[in-house]
């Protein structure tokens, strides 16, 4: 673990993977140091926004190295089923970079079932995990400018869906009528950390 | 009479703002809220309301009012022409027209009325969060806008004595940032030795900054990682964009610097053209 400055209302905390991540997070939700007025888990650290009214940053970062990270994180949230029109740009491309068929690639995205790690980028936008995904693709080397609503893509080790219309480097899977993020619905994000998620496949259009 | 404000002119760019929405980042949803946090803040005490009450956040003047009733208002930051009520209460009289022009120096004002803008929260906040498209419509022509119920005491202030907003070169404080260690102490250098323009792209998300880049001494992409205002982001043209209230909750370039928080509310003040220079 390595706390890293971050200005002088937070301090960034680096681990080495994401299951570390999670861990740390797990346990810093569970039980926050004082003063601490937001966490943002990401792929590889945790932001720990603090208030410096309250605390110091030095007081957070060695309440941090103090913590104890979650063992047990398996994602035991809600089960979130997202039916999928695998037709994506993306599909062949993605499938090649893997070396498999598009049809494999479908199958196996539909078949095992996913998590929640951490959201980011936009409201709404989950970064989903799987440990039965084998495969870690890069993003599109040109991003697009304009991805549309419900986008199903992979970038890395991750799959996620796009909330609402945005610029995005993901390659493109596949489309659903879901709405992961809506305002008229409470909570307004479906894909919240440690939901579980299964992907329907509803062919291909 | 009902208690409500006529957008008579909505300028360049108004929109309503509070203080945010802080505690929902791990949902990917940003704090957003006023630009200058400390003006806001005096906007609100002078009028006795609440610390988290929302205003109308004024970018460049512009600004047309038509009070629908008796209310008193203030405002505060930028000094508009036309504003009889800066940085000290004034009650119009319903009917009564308040028009802002252009501010001769900072870039944005806080219109606060007693008892509040009114209009429906959105996850916690009134705030407008221009990146993430959340929380009330951009302020626009025509618009009704309701105020909110009387509550705290008026603080007995006629006028505060707040300088206003620098109009030649600023030099803020920076420390720092969680990736210093991918610069060369060459770039930290030029951050903290040159003089930036701030350019006419700049917004609630960031000041973008023109002057001489800055070059990495590591390649490599970052997993995005979260990051907070201030934060002195390099992209790939080495040129830095310092992150106000509407900056995404993460980013994938690297933070070679941060501007101490207490200073981050004068460069919300900053305008296209005008000059900054950093105190490492």
């Amino acid at each position: 673990m390595r706390v890293l400055p971050s200005g002088t209302t937070s301090v960034l905390v680096e681990l080495d993977d994401l299951d570390e991540v999670l861990a740390l997070y797990a346990a810093l939700v569970e039980d926050p140091p004082p003063g601490v007025v937001d966490l943002v888990p990401a792929a590889r650290t945790v932001l720990v926004m603090a208030d410096p009214s309250v605390t110091s940053l030095d007081t957070v970062a060695e309440a941090v190295r103090r913590t104890t990270p979650r063992g047990d994180r398996r994602a035991v949230g809600e089960l979130v089923e997202i039916p999928v029109t695998y037709d994506g740009e993306d599909l062949e491309e993605a499938a090649r970079l893997v070396g498999v068929d598009a049809a494999g690639l479908v199958r196996r995205h539909s078949e095992i079932e996913w998590s929640v790690a951490f959201c980011g980028f936009a409201p709404g936008f989950g970064y989903l995990t799987s440990p039965d995904w084998p495969w870690d693709l890069p993003r599109r080397s040109s991003p697009r400018t304009k991805v549309p609503p419900g986008s199903v893509a992979l970038a890395g080790e991750f799959t996620g869906v796009y909330p609402r219309e945005s610029p995005g480097g993901w390659q493109l899977l596949g489309r659903t009528e879901v709405a992961v993020f809506d305002l008229a619905r409470d909570p307004a994000a479906l894909l919240v950390p440690g939901n579980r998620v299964r992907f329907i496949d509803e062919g291909r259009a | 009479m009902t208690r409500t404000l006529t957008v008579l002119a909505a300028g360049p760019l108004t929109t309503v703002q509070d203080a945010g929405r802080p505690g929902q980042a791990a949902l990917g949803i940003g704090r957003s809220g006023a630009c200058d946090r400390v003006s806001y803040a005096l906007s609100n005490r002078l009028v006795g309301n609440a610390p988290d009450a929302a205003v109308l956040e004024v970018t460049f003047g512009g600004l047309g009012l038509r009070a629908d009733a008796d209310l008193v208002v203030v405002t505060t930051g930028a000094r508009c022409p036309g504003s009889i009520a800066h940085n000290g209460p004034v009650e119009l009289r319903a009917g009564a027209e308040i028009r802002l022009g252009p501010p001769a120096t900072g870039l944005r004002t806080y219109l606060a009325v007693r008892g509040g803008i009114a209009v429906d929260p959105v996850l916690g906040s009134r705030s407008t969060d221009i990146l993430a498209g959340l929380g009330p419509a951009v302020v626009a022509n025509g618009d009704v806008l309701p105020v909110g119920a009387l509550d705290g005491q008026m603080p007995g202030v006629d006028l505060a004595p707040v300088a206003d907003p620098a109009g030649d070169d600023v030099t803020v404080r920076i420390v720092p940032g969680p990736r210093r260690d991918w610069f060369p102490d060459e770039a930290w250098a030029i951050l903290a030795g040159q003089t930036y323009q701030v350019t006419s792209d700049s917004n609630r998300v960031g000041v973008r900054l023109e002057g001489e880049p800055l070059e990495r001494s590591r390649t490599g992409e970052l997993p995005s990682e979260g990051m907070v205002r201030g934060a002195l982001q390099i992209p790939p043209s080495g040129k830095p964009v310092l992150f106000l209230a509407d900056h995404p909750v993460t980013g994938g370039y690297p933070v070679v610097a941060y501007v101490v928080d207490e200073d981050v509310d004068r460069c919300a003040q900053l305008r296209p053209g005008q000059a900054l220079r950093f105190r490492g």
